[in-house]
């Protein structure tokens, strides 16, 4: 760690009192950034100057802090959590950029994710299409076969665990531009697919998430893979490509 | 005074006929009594899915913005299970025994035990429920081995168990919600409990968007709020964890059992800089393939914290397995507590190899595990001679199979690649196994508010083990909190709903909006993090790894001043009424402030050392823990005695061990 | 299954922008071989180019066929037309730093703007071509010229291998009906039947002396346009229909990159050709 240096950064980042009020970029100087540091302590930094200035800190959405709670979010630079590849925002660290860069920091825009204030946005859209089906529909009594009674193909229990990796970040929402929830409902839909202890509701869980993915007013998917690209977890394409064909088995039956 | 609850008969027998004598509640006239459970981690999301499911009114509580979010999604390493699938002489009792060894015998027998019977059912439940666990090639369950034990009884989905096994929590809490059984209330902080006639009947809330300060009434209260490890500012914790709901129960009568009982884990990424936000744990998993080791010559440590030497440049014979040299039967797997005080200890003698300010790491090297693995995966594929390349390119790949998300994630943080040049860690607090003092029924001592999970102190005495901590959450929410919170509400099934108008409502409602506008009127000069930064420092120096007693009379009377400085100078700014992130954090560190305090006081009182509890005089001369099985085989549990902490007055469980011979921890 | 919820849910739209793509591909594929006859260089060229064009416009299961593939034009573009209008509607507030360089390709993200072009090529395409074709009273007939003594002499061509010389026509003894029927005019019988040359209508169309250049041009441009459409919706509409696998990814992706160059490519060389080839 011994490439650790400080630089001085411009940051522009999107300010917004409310979910009703109409928000604008503001633009703030932070001198002495840590490249060790990560991007959300670099706005712990900016907000421990602007509560010394007396000023209003920067609201933004975090949590664990180690890649995996799916809190964190933003905008920045024009990419989701970022410019580096794979990795949340609370995980990209400074030393991806260089000093005197000027950095845009904004909310995820999407109809089904309204802003709340500054950069944290409502994500609850996702909650609510897991309750429209996301689970296997098994009471919590433990009294269910042991749990070796059933063997699942190591393929199959890998890929659905790669699917079942998701964070429900919403950076898939946020890079299509479509505004689509595709890879999230896919990941979701393909985790029970791939499991024989979900296939029993799988009909009935794909057409009830898609619907629900609808009502919440995500756009459509039209492949352009953005969602794959920038996602942390690095969910696959081929999980929509899964949902699909559940959808089109689920249509006819 | 204190009545466990512990039932009578053979240890073994206990759970299964107590359960089967409890009452029950109808389910007719179960939707005519409420229910609130606040967090919804393992331990919480499980509770609430489970009643949510036998029909009573649940209401569920998260201060995140999903039931998902919770922190047990950060759990990576596994979830034990005495199942005994890898035929390695497991069984229940070992389970029991084992967890019970770990915490250096001062958790109470019963409650491990039931803990180990229901371990099982924890892993058939979960694998219906669809959570993806790793598998070997002929379909069935894999395990790996985890400190402390000498069995591979750890189920795991890669390094993120705790996700898979949250998500699976989450989706049966959210199939509950969907249904209308459950409803969920996101972004939602509890503020204070409400007993009305000495009974948990509710809570206040805070719409952590709008401010609005809300009354919740129930029948009984479920606090699964997690631990307070973030009481050191610098912790494996979320930002958010916090202890504010355990401590305003605490206030309200709850005595809170052995706080000073903290977990340091060994394997975290060592502090960077002053602005560093919190520290990442890197599985314990990772020790069943890593070695431990700093440098045998001191000069070789300063060469490398001088940036002279790389690690890779040591010769073997020059470097210092210590945990293998202290510990030749478990080796590098010893148990969290003992692994974090030889890291300590060497760095302390001047061994330690991070250029920060304390000089704080050690290695954990992956090159003995690269060839070894390289070489067996090598022969499986027919290859009998294969080159030293060969073979590390192959290890390469194993490892990256086994622990490649922490890899990654290692190489982010510290810009290092861990498959080159050693891992360098560090211990870093983790996990708290004191909280609040339930009995068997996980009942407080304020009638109808249970406490799960981490923020109960039931199970783990004085060390936790790894992989038992989603064992614990899932077993109190799954498979004992449906029984006993079901007896205690047949007496309620006549109560009829609580009004939120009841004066005790009203004065809850107040006292929290009067903390809330105490905090934004104060007009101090300092920022929250400012303060909770001063008290992490204390805490980490004085009521660390290792204490002793006059720093924890320092840091008692070190945290009583800082306290009564962030009351003063604290700047909160914003309003009540609107998304505040500043008002939350203030709140909640004026929580730990006080806990502070009595963690030193619990610290001070226990004049022996144990567990995850050093105090630096009660040591042997190799400088393993001297416990006191005659004065102190006690849980400590603490009652609030007013707003000086000073106050807090101390109560006795006494633990009586019937079924397990209390001995020295010996790993050696 | 409710039968609103396979028109209308997201996926839906998938499966028919997809089946309706894919049909166009078989169709630009016909369309490709077809016209690739104009670049024969055999004295019939014109010939077998006229009975492809007869063929297509009278065969009825190529008029299936083209039904097919009208609906399927339509279909495509009133689908995309939603989806544009829907997916813009899910990001009412844009970024005012956006990068989708960084993780999609161009042409992914233009489908609307090239399938409108597209749209707008094939209907100006279609006036040009298939609606002389199928409308224009003053589509002219084949005809070849043989030197008979020295003298050369016009000649209709008719369906069944015969001429008719053009003479007759002028003279009005054979009178031309329906636009290609030849009738005796005494008896009023029809005789034969011609073909619409289409082939001198397309070299002319690209020959013109004063737009012949910019047609050429703007035909080639279309197909470059088709070929970016194609680029990205080829492989598209394998993943939409759920065809995703990791064993044959790759094959689908190189043959639909190699559709979109080749087709594309084919179709543009014959434009190139005729302006300035034919003599």
């Amino acid at each position: 760690m011994g490439s650790n240096k400080n630089i001085n950064i411009n940051l522009k980042i999107w300010r917004q009192k409310d979910a009703k009020s109409k928000g604008q970029i503001e633009t703030y100087k932070l001198d002495n950034v840590s490249t060790a540091s990560s991007f959300l302590e670099m706005l712990d930094q900016l907000n421990e100057q602007l509560i010394n200035e007396r000023k209003e800190p920067v609201a933004f959405d975090h949590d664990c802090r180690e890649g995996i709670c799916g809190m964190c979010s933003l905008y920045i630079n024009g990419q989701a959590h970022g410019p580096a590849s794979k990795v949340t925002t609370c995980q990209l660290h400074m030393r991806s950029f260089k000093d005197g860069d000027t950095i845009y920091v904004e909310p995820w825009r999407s109809k089904a994710f309204p802003v709340i204030k500054d950069l944290i946005v409502d994500r609850s859209a996702f909650d609510r299409i897991q309750q429209a089906g996301g689970f296997v529909s098994v009471n919590t009594s433990g009294r269910t076969i042991d749990a070796n009674a059933t063997p699942v193909p190591k393929h199959d229990a890998d890929r659905s665990f790669e699917a079942a990796a998701c964070i429900g970040c919403g950076a898939c929402v946020a890079s299509c531009k479509n505004g689509s929830a595709m890879l999230f409902v896919g990941a979701k839909v393909s985790q029970y697919a791939l499991l024989p202890q979900g296939k029993v509701e799988a009909t009935q869980r794909v057409l009830n998430m898609v619907r629900q993915m609808d009502e919440e007013g995500f756009g459509n998917c039209t492949n352009t893979g953005a969602c794959e690209v920038e996602c942390p977890k690095g969910i696959s394409l081929e999980n929509i490509a899964r949902m699909n064909r559940e959808y089109l088995f689920a249509s006819v039956k | 005074m204190l009545d466990s609850k512990i039932p009578e008969g053979h240890i073994s027998k206990k759970w299964t006929d107590y359960k089967d004598h409890l009452k029950l509640v109808a389910p007719n006239n179960r939707p005519k009594i409420d229910v609130i459970v606040v967090g919804t981690g393992l331990a919480g999301a499980s509770a609430a899915a489970s009643l949510g499911e036998m029909g009573y009114n649940v209401k569920a509580f998260a201060f995140q913005d999903s039931p998902r979010r919770a922190h047990s999604i950060a759990a990576q390493g596994g979830i034990n299970a005495a199942k005994n699938y890898q035929n390695d002489g497991d069984s229940i009792y070992r389970l029991f025994y084992d967890t019970i060894k770990g915490g250096d015998y001062r958790a109470r027998e019963a409650n491990v035990h039931r803990l180990a019977e229901v371990s099982g059912n924890i892993i058939d439940q979960c694998v219906a429920q669809g959570v993806p666990f790793a598998r070997d090639y002929g379909g069935m369950l894999d395990n790996r081995s985890f400190g402390g034990t000498q069995v591979q009884r750890t189920f795991y989905a890669a390094g993120q168990t705790g996700q898979q096994l949250l998500l699976g929590a989450y989706s049966a809490l959210s199939r509950q919600i969907g249904l209308g059984r459950v409803e969920m209330y996101n972004r939602h902080e509890m503020l204070d409990i409400v007993k009305v006639d000495g009974k948990a009947r509710g809570i206040i809330a805070r719409n952590l968007i709008t401010g609005e300060i809300e009354r919740h009434s129930a029948h009984a209260v479920i606090i699964a709020s997690g631990g307070y490890g973030n009481v050191y500012f610098l912790s494996t914790n979320a930002m958010g964890s916090n202890v504010t709901a355990a401590w305003k129960i605490h206030k309200k009568g709850a005595y809170f059992a052995n706080p000073c009982y903290v977990q340091i884990h060994p394997t975290c990424i060592p502090v960077h800089g002053t602005n560093q936000s919190k520290l990442t744990l890197m599985s314990e998993s990772l020790r069943n393939s890593g070695r431990i080791w700093v440098p045998k010559k001191i000069e070789d440590a300063q060469a490398i914290r001088a940036g002279k030497l790389k690690p890779t440049q040591i010769a073997e014979e020059d470097r210092d397995y210590f945990l293998e040299r202290r510990y030749p039967a478990f080796g590098n797997l010893v148990p969290r507590d003992v692994a974090s005080r030889a890291a300590k200890e060497r760095c302390d003698a001047g061994f330690g190899i991070e250029a920060n300010d304390t000089n704080e790491g050690v290695y954990l090297d992956f090159s003995s595990e690269i060839i070894s693995k390289g070489k067996q995966a090598a022969y499986a594929a027919g290859n009998h001679h294969p080159s030293d390349e060969e073979v590390i390119k192959l290890g390469k790949a194993w490892l990256e199979e086994k622990y490649g998300n922490l890899f990654q994630m290692y190489q982010q943080i510290t810009d290092e690649n861990p498959y080159e040049t050693p891992m360098k860690i560090y211990p870093a607090v983790h996990y708290t196994m004191g909280g609040v003092w339930v009995d068997y029924n996980l009942q407080s001592t304020i009638p109808g508010c249970f406490v799960a999970g981490e923020a109960n102190f039931s199970d783990h005495g004085a060390n936790r083990l790894g992989a038992s901590a989603l064992m614990q959450g899932l077993a109190d929410g799954y498979f004992v909190l449906p029984y006993t919170v079901s007896d205690y509400l047949a007496n309620d099934i006549r109560t009829g709903k609580i009004s939120t108008d009841l004066p005790e409502f009203v004065e809850a409602e107040n006292a929290v909006k009067a903390q809330i506008d105490g905090f934004l009127n104060n007009n101090g000069t300092k920022s929250v993090d400012h303060f909770h930064k001063r008290l992490g420092n204390i805490m980490w120096n004085k009521v660390g790894m290792g204490r002793n007693e006059q720093g924890l009379k320092e840091a008692v009377a070190e945290i009583d001043a800082l306290r009564a400085e962030f009351y003063k100078d604290v700047y909160v700014p914003g309003s009540a009424n609107e998304l505040n992130p500043e008002l939350e954090k203030a709140i909640r560190v004026a929580d730990f402030m006080e806990l502070g305090q009595l963690m030193a006081m619990d610290a001070l009182q226990r004049n022996e050392s144990c567990g995850g509890h050093f105090r630096e005089e009660y040591q042997d001369s190799e400088g393993e823990t001297l416990r006191d099985d005659v004065n102190f085989n006690f849980v400590g549990a603490w009652e609030y005695g007013g707003s000086d902490i000073n106050n807090e007055k101390l109560h006795k469980e006494v633990l009586n061990y019937e079924y397990i011979k209390i001995a020295a921890r010996n790993y050696k | 299954m409710a039968k609103s919820a396979f028109l209308k849910s997201s996926i839906a739209k998938k499966y028919w922008m997809a089946l309706t793509g894919l049909f166009l591909c078989l169709f630009l594929t016909g369309h490709l071989l077809g016209n690739l006859q104009l670049l024969s260089t055999s004295k019939d060229a014109a010939l077998h180019f006229n009975q492809y064009a007869l063929f297509m416009t009278t065969n009825p299961a190529v008029k299936i066929l083209s039904y097919l593939t009208y609906i399927s034009i339509i279909f495509h573009a009133i689908d995309g037309i939603v989806l544009t209008v829907q997916n813009r509607k899910a990001r009412p507030v844009r970024y005012v730093m956006n990068k989708p360089g960084k993780n999609t390709i161009w042409a992914s993200r233009n489908m609307a703007v090239l399938g409108t072009i597209i749209l707008v090529f094939i209907v100006t395409h279609m006036v040009s071509f298939w609606a002389r074709m199928h409308f224009d009273k003053a589509m002219p007939l084949q005809t070849i010229s043989i030197n008979a003594g020295g003298m050369p002499q016009e000649f209709y061509v008719t369906t069944d291998g015969g001429y008719i010389p053009k003479m007759q026509v002028d003279q009005g003894q054979i009178k031309i009906e329906n636009r290609t029927e030849f009738y005796d005019a005494g008896a009023n019988v029809k005789i034969k039947e011609g073909y619409k040359d289409l082939y001198k209508i397309t070299v002319a169309f690209f020959k013109q002396p004063q737009y012949g250049l910019l047609y050429t041009i703007l035909y080639v441009i279309s197909m470059v346009v088709l070929g970016f459409h194609l680029y990205h919706g080829f492989g598209s509409a394998f993943q939409s229909l759920g065809a995703n696998n990791p064993k044959y990814n790759g094959l689908i992706k190189t043959f639909g990159y190699a559709f979109a160059i080749i087709v594309p490519l084919l179709f543009a060389v014959i434009p190139v050709y005729i302006h300035f080839f034919i003599k």
